[in-house]
């Protein structure tokens, strides 16, 4: 072995160890921003390590230099804008946007390997000589592709740009994509045989098929899309790491891709969704609404702000279920307010977050840590649900299925299992809500129905700003 | 590398990134979906190494050029998107409160 050999075979170990430490490193709360900081630095000495190899073997064409700064420079900047301008509510479709760009990355470079092979130097750089340089190409491209479109029609779900077309939520969605899965490997294995001309088909229909798959699929089951596209890309990354003969392109997304997958896991769990069903059994609204659950509302009480403030004002201990009906009002900073408020009348004030609130597992957490809400204040639902019984008031802000006792009361409900905020404990219980539409899986709330829930309508952030208004008559946190 | 070491690496990969993330706080699952999505874009290696043989091959060279804005889109972004987030986390602790 010659020097430029070692030398990036021992960065290229660094790398790898840094980047499983930043993985792992990233599960915690106190590590997790130096891990990601770690993880950075681990990418771009990967980078110096490759740079170095090809310098200190092959050389570096000027020419190669001018396009791999153009294309690094346009890259970098506009993913540096992206992510500094981007508010934080929209953090889902910035991710899916992000992701699906890695996966066009090896869509694109599997393309430009099988269209012009590059000529043979040291290493056997000859393509399409074995059938495993084919094998990999195609993955990279199949799955790459994948990445790309369902990405971003994940991306233009959230925005609100594409909404679910009506024919996606019938049975004809699955014909339709196992005749793209079935004209996908055709392809695939024609690509193999050697027909080059077939990899454009292969492109068309692995792009469509990513369209298909993601677009019947709605609502909150959306993050869990994002987290398995997200896998998908480690495993695109691997791939092209066969199709360069890259050890560390192949362990990174190996590690990236295993790592999605028990994300998506964990993910689903909190929903009390399988994977099988959030990926085949359409919008859950559209099969539970004829179920068990439904039925009339019999017992609401609607009450005004001004009674919401008197009890708030009244009150000792308060708990807050945010959920996402608050992310989409943007009312974080509004509640925050309102919290402010009552804090400085000496009122306790917690935020109890629901595994799954929000548009992401976490997300709550950051829309919340950007409205400047301590990070102590935030309860997790094992740890709060204790509390509830020793509550004065609860208020739920646009949270539904979270706070639903049916999931713990009534096993005919398909939210049986489903782990839930025991909110009616509490002596008090405010549902601020628009209307009384069921939540995202359909089913009626038996909390609306209860003694001590009051219903407050309306536009989470106008309420909040009538109960701001109200609380300042009322003198609490005048002093 | 011959095949069935690419393989094993592959193995052993997977291997790591199922054992990396046992238990992860759901605070953190948004931010480390964001974070592992950036180190996805690891891919800018690959475009990387098309662009340095491409030897001239002028639309090998845009392929790789385009391919590697896309991966350093990822990844910049990524991890820039993914700090602003754990940003507000670490803040409030050390915060007067």
């Amino acid at each position: 072995m010659n020097l430029p050999v070692i030398i990036k075979f021992v960065i290229d170990l660094l790398a790898v160890l840094l980047l499983a430490l930043g993985i792992k490193g990233l599960s915690k709360v106190k590590s997790a921003r130096d891990a990601n900081r770690l993880a950075a630095f681990a990418m771009s000495l990967s980078v110096v390590g490759l740079l170095s190899y090809y310098l200190g073997t092959s050389g570096i064409a000027i020419q190669s230099w001018i396009w791999i700064i153009v294309g690094s420079i346009i890259g970098s900047l506009f993913g540096a804008i992206l992510a500094k301008k981007v508010p934080m509510t929209s953090m889902p479709e910035t991710v899916a946007l992000f992701n699906g760009c890695g996966g066009m990355s090896s869509l694109l470079v599997a393309l430009g390997v099988a269209i012009f092979p590059i000529s043979s130097g040291q290493e056997n750089f000859d393509f399409f000589k074995s059938l495993i340089n084919e094998v990999s190409i195609s993955v990279s491209i199949f799955v790459g592709a994948i990445t790309f479109t369902g990405s971003i029609v994940a991306m233009a779900k959230l925005q609100g740009w594409l909404s679910t077309p009506g024919w996606t939520q019938s049975k004809v969605r699955h014909f339709v994509n196992i005749v793209f899965a079935v004209a996908s490997l055709i392809a695939f294995f024609d690509l193999i045989n050697g027909n080059t001309s077939s990899i454009w088909l292969l492109v068309i229909i692995s792009s469509l098929l990513g369209i298909g798959v993601t677009l019947p699929i709605g609502g909150a089951d959306m993050p869990v899309v994002i987290s398995l596209l997200n896998s998908y890309s480690g495993i695109a990354a691997a791939a092209a790491g066969f199709v360069v003969d890259s050890q560390l392109l192949i362990v990174a997304g190996a590690m990236v891709g295993a790592a999605g997958l028990i994300l998506t896991q964990v993910m689903c769990k909190g929903m009390n969704r399988s994977l099988v069903s959030v990926l085949f059994g359409g919008s859950l609204s559209a099969q539970s609404t004829a179920s068990s659950g439904s039925g009339e509302y019999t017992n609401i009480t609607s009450c005004s702000v001004e009674e919401c403030a008197l009890t708030l004002e009244a009150a000792n201990k308060v708990i807050i279920v945010p959920g996402y009906g608050l992310a989409v009002a943007q009312a974080q900073h509004t509640l925050r307010e309102v919290t402010k408020k009552l804090e400085q009348n000496g009122i306790e004030v917690v935020y109890a977050i629901h595994p799954v609130a929000g548009r992401m597992p976490g997300h709550m957490n950051v829309l919340l840590a950007e409205a400047d809400v301590p990070y102590e204040q935030l309860k997790e639902m094992d740890v709060v649900n204790p509390d509830f019984p020793a509550t004065d008031v609860v208020l739920v802000l646009g949270a539904n299925d979270v706070v639903n006792p049916q999931a713990k009361n009534d096993s005919s409900s398909p939210l049986y299992g489903m782990p839930v905020l025991d909110v009616q404990e509490a002596r008090t219980v405010f549902v601020i809500k628009r209307g009384m539409s069921a939540g995202y899986s359909g089913i009626k709330n038996d909390l609306f129905d209860l003694p001590n829930t009051s219903m407050v309508f309306g536009d989470a952030k106008k309420v909040l700003n009538d109960l701001i208004g109200e609380l300042k008559d009322l003198g609490v946190g005048e002093k | 590398m011959s095949f069935i070491s690419l393989l094993w690496v592959l193995l052993l990969g997977s291997l790591l990134g199922l054992e990396l993330i046992g238990k992860v706080p759901p605070t953190l699952h948004t931010p480390l979906m964001s974070g592992a999505n950036a180190i996805s874009g690891i891919t800018m290696l690959a475009a990387l190494t098309l662009i340095v043989k491409a030897e001239g091959n002028v639309p090998l060279l845009i392929i790789g050029s385009i391919s590697l804005g896309f991966a350093l889109f990822n990844v910049v972004g990524g991890f820039f998107v993914t700090d602003r987030m754990l940003a507000m986390f670490s803040r409030k602790p050390s915060n007067k409160k």
